[in-house]
């Protein structure tokens, strides 16, 4: 198969001086339905040197795969003791977060690029790019954005593998990425970086979407579009329970 | 057995939710209480968002009270003329309810006050009933007589104007007592997601001196329409009634509610109070520690 690879693409490598990432996904579109649970994205390729020819030393090519859910606008609240009770005391409000941020690579990230790159590119927890929307010390900033990538660690929404990719003859790659069930549905990317002596040589993107579908589509669409109507539902439908039950109680 | 909640965007256990509301209903058909005080609290230590359980908490309350108040009514239990006041006042209320319920939600104080307005209420309702039950055991027992009458209604009461006569309470008082009556637990409705009975039944037998033959009946008649009106509210204000949510808790609860229905008719009242009392004090104490608590989670993310 990955000769076929090779030669399919051979035409396209002649010109190119720089390695090319083939990705691809298990899943371009994650269904959510009524015993959703979470999935497992397998990402996977090809990396194709210049000339079809793998460099001697494969050691050096390592690669990193970002999933990323859709940007959300969040306000993130701090607790604070007072009187004796902890309640929210300050806030930030960030105008585009991730609602979901995993990486994965082949070896931690730090022995892969430099702070700086990582920056760039945001690869890691520690170098997310979020944009405070409200003014503030930079040390306060750094706090909630801290507090914000603990708290989405504690749900399982960001996290980092280090590890999880698996390379094998330097040319294939693979990596298995969990979504948990809690993600908000959208388009997500799934970014794949080809990283070699800590520089990053080449990138290429997937898009997944996830979405309702089927009853969880219709209850939620009813929902917010029909909102007196599925109100009126519920009701009957606790009415229709609770009258149900006593009747059969009674005989 | 997973299921996923549309609206909570999250899958829980069906098995344990249906639990939930069994536990739920089994207490609320043994006390006549909605259980509503217990189902939000415990869905949100499930990990349910906080207004999603309000509101779909609201709606079990609902179920369970159904079969409560037909049976109430072929008894001729339910002073509806009075129900009808109750309910117009907690229809206004559970509107207000929604506007504060934003208010706070805004200021980011939505989840405190909903545990200290759980605490100080369950608080003190609970030692109110707690000191009741034992009076009541130890009169049983003989160790003490029972005490004198009391007077029919708070002289505060006596004193509002547009006095009406209420036939089945054999009341003849303003009807702007149980309008305010029931603007207060429409609040508590929205906020809490509970029913309100255990502020309603006390209110109506020692502020407004209703006759204790139609208390409970007409207590359910207000809980089944002002918690189907905070549905209603809640499904058009904060859109977080989970209906998937609300079918599993009903169907444990309906079921339940029966159960501890056919328990309550053995049991003996003031043991069964006593037992009520004791739980509505636990709950607000375990409220309570989590207030004072340092929380695991002190930063909190939300959707603006």
């Amino acid at each position: 198969m990955r000769a076929a690879l090779l030669l399919a693409v051979a035409p396209l490598l002649m010109a190119q001086a720089k390695p090319l990432l083939v990705p691809d996904v298990s899943q371009r579109e994650i269904d959510i339905a009524y015993s959703f649970s979470g999935a497992e994205l397998l990402l996977f390729g090809a990396i194709i040197y210049p000339g079809g020819r793998t460099p001697t030393d494969t050691k050096g090519a390592d690669v990193v795969v970002v999933v990323k859910g859709p940007t959300q606008s969040i306000v993130i609240r701090e607790k604070e003791k007072v009187a004796g009770i902890w309640v929210n005391a300050g806030r930030l409000r960030y105008r585009s977060a991730p609602s979901f941020y995993a990486v994965a690579s082949s070896r931690p990230l730090d022995e892969l690029v430099d702070a700086r790159t990582r920056a760039i590119y945001e690869l890691g927890l520690d170098s997310l790019q979020l944009s405070p929307a409200s003014a503030a010390p930079s040390d306060v900033q750094d706090r909630f954005t801290r507090g914000l990538v603990e708290q989405r660690v504690r749900a399982g929404l960001f996290y980092e593998a280090p590890h999880a990719v698996e390379i094998s003859d330097g040319v294939l790659y693979r990596a298995r990425v969990s979504i948990p069930a809690r993600v908000p549905v959208g388009r997500f990317t799934a970014e794949t970086f080809l990283v070699r002596d800590g520089r990053v040589l080449a990138v290429a993107v997937r898009d997944i979407d996830i979405r309702k579908k089927g009853f969880e589509r219709f209850v939620a669409q009813a929902a917010d579009r029909h909102e007196w109507l599925y109100g009126g539902a519920a009701v009957l439908l606790s009415v229709a329970l609770g009258w149900g039950a006593g009747r059969l109680a009674r005989r | 057995m997973d299921i996923y909640l549309p609206i909570a965007n999250l899958s829980v256990n069906a098995l344990v939710m249906i639990a939930l509301g069994a536990g739920v209903g089994l207490l609320s058909g043994m006390f006549g209480v909605g259980g509503g005080f217990l189902t939000t609290p415990l869905l949100i230590v499930y990990g349910i968002p906080p207004t999603v359980a309000a509101a779909s908490a609201a709606s079990q309350v609902t179920g369970a009270s159904v079969s409560g108040v037909f049976a109430h009514f072929r008894r001729g239990g339910v002073d509806t003329r009075m129900g009808m006041v109750l309910v117009i006042g907690g229809v206004f209320g559970s509107l207000f309810g929604a506007w504060l319920f934003r208010l706070l939600q805004q200021w980011g104080q939505i989840d405190t006050t909903i545990a200290i307005t759980y605490v100080l209420l369950l608080g003190s309702i609970g030692f109110m009933m707690l000191k009741e039950a034992v009076d009541a055991i130890l009169i049983a027992r003989g160790r003490r007589s029972a005490p004198a009458r009391r007077r029919r209604h708070h002289p505060l009461v006596a004193s509002l104007p547009f006095r009406t006569r209420f036939y089945a309470s054999g009341l003849y008082i303003s009807p702007l007592a149980p309008l305010l009556l029931g603007f207060f637990t429409g609040i508590l409705t929205i906020l809490l997601g509970v029913g309100g009975g255990f502020v309603l039944v006390p209110a109506m037998i020692y502020l407004l001196g209703m006759s204790t033959a139609v208390v409970v009946g007409t207590s359910l008649f207000q809980i089944l329409f002002v918690t189907a009106a905070a549905t209603l509210v809640h499904a058009t204000t904060t859109k977080s009634v989970d209906i998937v949510l609300a079918g599993l808790l009903l169907i444990g609860s309906v079921v339940g509610a029966q159960v501890g229905a056919r328990f309550a008719a053995k049991a003996r009242p003031e043991y069964l109070r006593l037992a009520l009392a004791l739980m509505v004090l636990l709950v607000a104490g375990r409220i309570a520690l989590g207030l004072g608590w340092r929380p695991d989670e002190i930063y909190t993310v939300e959707l603006s």
